[in-house]
Parts: structure tokens; C-alpha cells; sequence
């Protein structure tokens, strides 16, 4: 797997707390038996409906395509497991997200994709949200090394659990090659576990 | 010092420490369905993986089933390809299977318990976020998503970040008319949706001791919703004694043996917690969500907030706008256009005995549509045998076919436009209900038969 240390590109707003993946990826859309097209159904009751006091949704403004970081606010990705909707961030071509917090779930998700979910501060946030918002070409990078969100003039401190860090950084953030290496220690401890063995 | 269920558990089932510094825990039943698994099946495939313990697997379908029409090809075109890859890759695979036409078919986390297979001790995975409804029995039990179901299917094991245990002590005496629902509906409120973020949660206190497994059920289920991935009960003789004698319970010979060792795995009376709460049961009232998510819930008496002065004022103003309500609005007397009884949180046998109790002798408001929709056959059997479906008949409901239903839009039960669900399900995401505008409000089952009497939001305790 590809060691990931940094993410740099232009970035997409999604303000809003507690985001859940029924709004991401709607449901009826799981319907399906791969992740292809997926991201064609990004957000898409939200960008369909609008409504009342609604902007023009960031997915669809003209000035955020081809972005790489989308950038959220407290929770985000709250709700069902769907793979779903990091699947189709990452289809849409988005490569890390920063935020407030991430529901748990989502984030662990979004790390088997090597899609990075780091946290900023909520004024650090705040900051990069409107700094983005004004200066659409604004490149945000990314330093899952340093720790660092850099954007124009503004800087600040990202963070990402120790040991999800080091499963990018040293490319072994796709899982399924280190649980088979040693098998027989799963056997070992399948071996001792009294419902699997019996008494 | 003393240790929690959770560090037993996991302590038990790790495997080595990863390079990463991630935990590898063996998983000791993994439960699949059809919406989370084809992607994961065909890794395998392409790779030329077996499954690596189908002894430790076992897969139903629940989440596309119609509950009205199950004859198949089914009409809806995806579901029917969904269907198909599921019973192929559980043939290709040698998966053990409770399909379509199996008498024992239902919602995972309904069968799961009913059959036995989820048994105190265990960990417990599925590709599904309301796995945590396993915790009830003193597993630890959590939802993952595909690439992890991939994961578990080639490895039986997963990469895991170790959680941190928040316990939660229900006492006293919940109120005639107050259930398990609005105990988890009011520690959502009280801790809030992303409250659980990193921990699992311990469910105890003596209120949580009386209760039979369905409550428990329907606490640990909503877990999720409060943001927990695992919630958990510590196992007792309620527990033991809803396992024993089920189809995949230890055999008789060796039961008692195994239940001394699921009491052994309780949390230690001294152990230590990163957190305690207490919740003061005897203090509820019916609960019912008036907003978009789990938490933005109020007791059935109490008005919708205003913006003004909330930690979220924009949050709160987007979602009375979604609801059609005005900030201060009671939420006592909002029209209902639909009652649902079902899902993984609400449909089993006590809760359906409830939510008849009430409707008995009543009839269901002339513009509501309502409908049961037992969460698996044998509830439903169950049920029928107790003539529970005459009297929901009787009354004007539906008596539907085992499976999630209206609790989200991938099968033919669905909101239409902007209805307003009275539901017993665990979500009110916006379109949760397969209508992009449709409205869900969360609450007890018997709250919602209650609902559907009086085509409106009321309070079940009036009409008990
Ligand atoms: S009943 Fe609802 S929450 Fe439960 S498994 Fe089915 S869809 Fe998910």
C-alpha cells in the first residue's frame, strides 16, 4: 500500500454539526452490489431539495470542483456503517477530510479507503472554512507527519490518532495483509476461548 | 483492582499488538447481510481468499425484503441482484444461511439472540451500525463497514483502536407507560449524539438489572445513536436463561459450565471506569424526538425549543424548518399521517404485546396508516399464537412480513412526501425513511400505537 504523509489541493466547505451517512449516501442507493457510481449519489437529496434559505449546495459550485480536502465541522458522518459514504467521497475524488470530529465509525471507514480524517480545532475550522470560502483556489496541504494544515497565510495544528498515523505513514493502512500474516496466533487464540474450543 | 467486561473481553480475544500499534481481535461471530457484503465477498474472490471461519459466520437478508410480496424475482430489479449475490456468495463461500423462505428469517439483530448464536462473552461483528443490540447480552458487539466485513470474512479478525468504558447506571423504577426506549431516548438526550465517541457503553443500575432482554435489547441497540459504537449489559441470570435451551445455545451437558464462565466475564464490582453517569429512572416520561436527530428529543408534554440561546441556534432552526415546526410549538397534538411499529430496536414480542394492549378495542385514526412489522417469523408466529395480529387487524393495522420495513428506504415500504411517521425505529435522519422530505418522530412502541389512535401525538398513559 502507498505510504500516505501529505494531501495538498483546494478544498470544499460542507458546514454543518452532526452530518449522518442517511444524508451522505441516502439509502435507497445502497441498492447495489458494488461501490461503483457511488459518488454519483453524493449528497444527493440535499442538493436536489435545497429548500428554503439554502445556498447553492458546495458539491455543486463550480468553484469547488475537482477539490481534494473537504472540510466539515463537528460529528460528521454520523449514524449507519455504509461504507457507502466514504466510498463515494473518495469516488468524488476527495482524498482526506479535516474537521472537528468524526463519528467513530465513519472514520474507521474512511482510514480503509487511505482516506485520512483529521481534526482541527473549532476556531481553526472556523478559519479555514471562511478562508476557503473567500479564496476558492486557496491550496490547503495536508502534513500527516508535521501535524500541519497549511492554507495561504493560516496554519495550524491537525491531529490524527497515534497508531491511525503511523498506518498511513507507513502504508499499512489496508488491514487485511497484516490480520493473515501469522495466522496461527489467531488459531492460538481462537483455540483458547471457551465458546470456540468448548470446555 | 477489578476489570470491566469490555477490558475481559477484548483482553481475551487479542491476538498480538499491530506494528500500527492498532489491537488485532479475533472476532467470534461475524453476522452478515446483503447490503454491507457483496463488495466485500467479491475482494475474496478476486484475490482467491476463503472465508477464513465460516464456523464463525453466519448471514440472513433483512434490509431489502418486502414485508408484503415476498415471491420472487422481487420487482424491484436491484434488490432481486442484491438478493441473488447474497445466497451465491454464501453457496460459493460454505456460509451457514437463514434465507428468504427460512421459518427462522428476520432482522439480524433480532435473530441473532433468538437463535442463540450471540451469547455472553463473544465478540461480535457485523456490517451493520446496529450490531451493538448484541451488547445485551454481555458481548462486545459493534458495527463495521465493508472493508472491515472483508476483513473479518478472510482474517476473522480486525484492526481495532482499543475504547474506553463509560458506564451508565439506570435507578430506580421506570413508570407505567415509561420503556427501555425512552431510558436510551433520555441518555441520548442527556449525553448527546457524538457523547460516546471512543467509548463503550456500560448499561447498569438496578433498573437495568430488572429488565427482561428485550429492554435490554432495545437500550444497547441505539448505542450507536448516542454515538457508542459498543453498548453492554453485563450478563445475569436473565441473561442465562434466555440463552439456554435455543438452537445454537451450548448443549445442555455443557450449559451450566459456560454460564459460570459468562458470569465471570461481568465487570469486577471494584473495576474502574473512565466514566459514570447516573440516570435517575423513576424521573421519565414518554420521550419523543421532535427534530432530525436521536438527540434532539422532548418529553411528550414539553414544547419544541427555540433557537435562540442553544449551542447550536442554526441546528436547531434547520430542523424545526424540516419538521414544520414553530420553536416553543408543544409537540403533544402533531398530526400523524403514519404509525410504524418494527425495527431492530422495537419489534420483538414484548413490544408487540405493548403496543396491542393499547390499541385494543380501539381503531386506528381515519387518515393514519399504520402497520406491524414483526421483527422476524418467530416474533411473528409468536405473536399469532397470542392472536396479537387480530387485534392489530382489528384495529386497522397492517400485519406485514419480517423485516426492517419502513426503518429505511431500500424496500417498498416508504414515506411519501413530507408524511409525518410516528415510528418505533431508531433514526430521524432527514429521508431516513425513504422520503427525501419525509418526517420521523422516535418513540416507545406503545407511544406509537397511542400515536395512531388518536391520529396525533399523544401521551400513551392517558389511553392505558
Ligand atoms: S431495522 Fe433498521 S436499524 Fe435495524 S438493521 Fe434494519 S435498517 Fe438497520
Amino acid at each position: 500500500m502507498p505510504r500516505i504523509t501529505k494531501v495538498a489541493g483546494r478544498a470544499i466547505p460542507m458546514r454543518g454539526n452532526d452530518i449522518d451517512t442517511d444524508r451522505i449516501v441516502p439509502a435507497r442507493f445502497l441498492r447495489a452490489i458494488t461501490f461503483e457510481g457511488m459518488e454519483a449519489h453524493l449528497f444527493e437529496d440535499d442538493r436536489r431539495l435545497g429548500g428554503p434559505g439554502h445556498n447553492r449546495h458546495p458539491f455543486d459550485v463550480p468553484a469547488y470542483q475537482g477539490a481534494s480536502i473537504l472540510l466539515v465541522n463537528r460529528n460528521f458522518g454520523c449514524g449507519s456503517s455504509r461504507e457507502h459514504a466514504p466510498q463515494a467521497i473518495r469516488r468524488w475524488g476527495l482524498e482526506a477530510i479535516v474537521g472537528e470530529s468524526f463519528a467513530e465509525i465513519f472514520f474507521g471507514n474512511s482510514a480503509m479507503l487511505g482516506m485520512p480524517c483529521v481534526t482541527a480545532a473549532p476556531e481553526d475550522m472556523a478559519a479555514l472554512m471562511a478562508l476557503v470560502e473567500q479564496q476558492p483556489t486557496t491550496v490547503v496541504t495536508l502534513d500527516l507527519v508535521a501535524g500541519t494544515c497549511e492554507a495561504g497565510k493560516l496554519t495550524c495544528p491537525i491531529s490524527l490518532p497515534a497508531n491511525v498515523r503511523e498506518a498511513f505513514v507507513s502504508g499499512a493502512w489496508d488491514t487485511t495483509g497484516l490480520l493473515l500474516d501469522r495466522y496461527e496466533e489467531v488459531n492460538n487464540t481462537a483455540a483458547r476461548l471457551p465458546y470456540v474450543a468448548g470446555f | 483492582m477489578g476489570q470491566t467486561l469490555l477490558k475481559k473481553v477484548w483482553d481475551l480475544h487479542t491476538v498480538r499488538q499491530l506494528p500500527t500499534g492498532q489491537t488485532q481481535l479475533f472476532i467470534g461471530l461475524h453476522l452478515v447481510h446483503e447490503v454491507t457484503s457483496p463488495q466485500a465477498f467479491d475482494t475474496l474472490r478476486q484475490r482467491g481468499w476463503p472465508v477464513a471461519r465460516t464456523d464463525r459466520t453466519f448471514a440472513t437478508v433483512d434490509h431489502i425484503v418486502p414485508t408484503r410480496e415476498r415471491k420472487r424475482p422481487f420487482l424491484d430489479v436491484m434488490a432481486e441482484d442484491m438478493m441473488t449475490a447474497l445466497e451465491r456468495n454464501v453457496r460459493d463461500f460454505g456460509i451457514r444461511f437463514v434465507g428468504l423462505d427460512d421459518a427462522r428469517q428476520g432482522i439480524v439483530h433480532i435473530i441473532g439472540p433468538e437463535l442463540g448464536l450471540t451469547q455472553p462473552g463473544m465478540t461480535i461483528a457485523c456490517g451493520d451500525s446496529h450490531t451493538s443490540t448484541h451488547g445485551a447480552f454481555g458481548s462486545v458487539a459493534f458495527g463495521i463497514g465493508t472493508s472491515q466485513v472483508r476483513d473479518v470474512l478472510a482474517s476473522q479478525c480486525l484492526a481495532l483502536e482499543p475504547m474506553k468504558v463509560r458506564r451508565i447506571r439506570v435507578t430506580g423504577a421506570l413508570s407505567k407507560g415509561v420503556y427501555a426506549k425512552d431510558v436510551i431516548l433520555a441518555i441520548i438526550q442527556r449525553l448527546g449524539v457524538q457523547g460516546g465517541n471512543g467509548y463503550a457503553y456500560e448499561y447498569a443500575g438496578d433498573c437495568v438489572d430488572r429488565m427482561s432482554m428485550d429492554e435490554r435489547m432495545t437500550i444497547c441497540n441505539m448505542s450507536i445513536e448516542g454515538g457508542a459504537r459498543v453498548g453492554y449489559v453485563n450478563p445475569d441470570d436473565t441473561t442465562i436463561e434466555y440463552v439456554r435451551g435455543r438452537p445454537y445455545a451450548p448443549p445442555a451437558d455443557r450449559f451450566d459450565r459456560m454460564a459460570s464462565w459468562w458470569k465471570s466475564m461481568a465487570s469486577d464490582a471494584d473495576a474502574a471506569y473512565d466514566d459514570d453517569v447516573e440516570i435517575k429512572a423513576d424521573e421519565l416520561t414518554p420521550i419523543v424526538t421532535w427534530g432530525v436527530n436521536p438527540g434532539q428529543s422532548i418529553g411528550v408534554h414539553d414544547r419544541v425549543p427555540a433557537p435562540a440561546g442553544t449551542a447550536d441556534p442554526k441546528a436547531i432552526t434547520d430542523a424545526l424548518s424540516y419538521m414544520g415546526l414553530t420553536a416553543g410549538q408543544p409537540i403533544a397534538g402533531m398530526k400523524v399521517d403514519v404509525a410504524f411499529i418494527g425495527s431492530c430496536t422495537n419489534a420483538r414480542l414484548s413490544d408487540l404485546r405493548e403496543a396491542a394492549r393499547i390499541v385494543k378495542g380501539r381503531r386506528v385514526s381515519e387518515h393514519v396508516k399504520a402497520l406491524v412489522v414483526p421483527g422476524s417469523n418467530g416474533v411473528a408466529r409468536a405473536a399469532e399464537e397470542e392472536g396479537l395480529d387480530d387485534v392489530f387487524r382489528a384495529a386497522g393495522f397492517e400485519w406485514r412480513g419480517a423485516g426492517c420495513s419502513m426503518c429505511l428506504g431500500m424496500n417498498p415500504d416508504k414515506l411519501e412526501g413530507d408524511q409525518v411517521c410516528a415510528s418505533s425505529s431508531n433514526r430521524n435522519f432527514k429521508g431516513r425513511q425513504g422520503s427525501p422530505t419525509g418526517r420521523t418522530l422516535l418513540m416507545s412502541p406503545a407511544m406509537v400505537a397511542a400515536a395512531a389512535v388518536a391520529g396525533e401525538v399523544t401521551d400513551v398513559r392517558e389511553l392505558a
